[in-house]
């Protein structure tokens, strides 16, 4: 038996090849610690156009602009990075029915050390809510690729944008000595 | 170097213009169905004035995002050219999308930028470009070389058409206060579909 084949895919491989299944092209992102395995896959992969972004909304509308030329985009970043785009959601994603997909990195719960982030995770869901965008909070990796893949498919049909935050209980979140 | 042969031009002897003018020479410019994006405000409303081409976007909101809108566009059309139209207010709140821009290095992307040194749709307050910033400065050193401030509206056309042929380019213009000539349609949903009509995206509206 071939072990590769039998050993558990990895969170942020199940989040690449979903993307890859769903034909999402590119990837533009602001870093994150706890994203770093899916970022380094992503560009090692020549199916995908991945680059960093100098700011949340800059890549949220890079995202915006290739939905509309027929290229399918997703964006990554941290619970601190989503405080920076609720006016490109509020004005420019949501007002134009833009399919964005949004991975965000749940950092400011379950152990974190850093109270800006804590903070900025408190209003985080609020604010995806109160704009309508749904979004979902994955926490288990049997869930993933259903959830994601499925979601991809909502958005692309019913040209309206998705956040996924994913948990530390599924990426494991970033560690800290107490 | 572009920036060396139009080095004498800068945002101090760069004559003063008007934007619905050079928007007209622009869009004249555009025979190979190019996109345009046009910035919140006024870059939209002159650019909504000269004449509403199904390959335009007209932002109503998100400032500061007509330049990452246009190099998504670029990304996923290669083979269109893609032209932002933004005003210096809004540039300088998004300037990190300059470094973005140098570093990928899209070869159909342009930038114009119309400087008139204020926010003028809130009220003519000064920005940062009305005295210590240099747009074109600002561009050279993200790594966007060729950039230039336009003398006047023959070196405008002219550096349109040089951008029109590869990229990333940056073109500054000085422009007067002068608002914008008409208002767009305030239809987020129709701008963007005809859009993606107008690129081939859609088939239909």
């Amino acid at each position: 038996m071939n072990d590769t084949k039998t050993k558990a895919a990895t969170w942020h491989e199940i989040v690449l090849t979903t993307l890859k299944n769903n034909k999402v092209k590119l990837v533009t992102y602001v870093p994150d610690r706890v994203f770093t395995p899916l970022i380094k896959a992503l560009h090692a992969d020549s199916f995908f156009t991945t680059f960093p972004c100098t700011r949340e909304e800059e890549a949220v509308g890079i995202v915006t602009g290739a939905w509309m030329g027929g290229l399918r985009g997703a964006v990554l970043m941290q619970t601190s990075g989503f405080g920076t785009i609720p006016n490109a959601l509020a004005s420019l994603v949501v007002p134009c029915q833009i399919p964005a997909l949004i991975f965000v990195s749940e950092r400011g719960t379950l152990g974190e050390f850093n109270l800006g982030q804590a903070m900025v995770c408190k209003t985080m869901r609020p604010v995806l809510s109160s704009i309508g965008v749904e979004n979902h909070t994955i926490t288990r990796i049997d869930e993933l690729a259903f959830i994601v893949d499925r979601s991809i498919k909502q958005a692309v049909a019913t040209q309206a944008p998705v956040a996924f935050i994913l948990s530390p209980l599924l990426t494991g979140g970033k560690v800290f000595e107490a | 170097m572009t920036t060396q042969r139009t080095g004498a031009v800068s945002a101090h002897n760069a004559k003063v213009m008007n934007r619905f003018e050079l928007t007209k020479r622009v869009v004249g410019q555009l025979k190979r169905e190019e996109a345009v994006i046009g910035g919140i405000g006024n870059a939209n409303f002159d650019l909504w004035a000269s004449g509403q081409r199904p390959q335009n976007f007209y932002m109503l909101g998100s400032m500061g995002l007509a330049v990452p809108i246009a190099f998504g566009v670029a990304i996923a059309q290669p083979q269109r050219h893609v032209i932002a139209l933004e005003g210096d207010g809004s540039l300088l709140m998004q300037l990190g999308c300059l470094a973005t821009v140098a570093m990928q290095a899209p070869k159909n992307l342009a930038i114009v930028v119309w400087d008139n040194g204020v926010y003028q749709i809130t009220g003519g307050q000064p920005t940062a470009s009305s005295s210590t910033a240099d747009i074109v400065g600002i561009a050279h050193a993200c790594g966007i070389a060729n950039s230039a401030w336009a003398a006047d509206e023959e070196d405008f056309e002219r550096l349109v058409a040089q951008a029109l042929k590869g990229g990333p380019s940056l073109i500054a213009a000085r422009i007067d206060d002068k608002p914008g000539v008409a208002t767009t349609d305030r239809d987020p949903v129709r701008i963007r579909a005809t859009f993606m009509q107008g690129l081939g995206v859609k088939r239909t509206l």
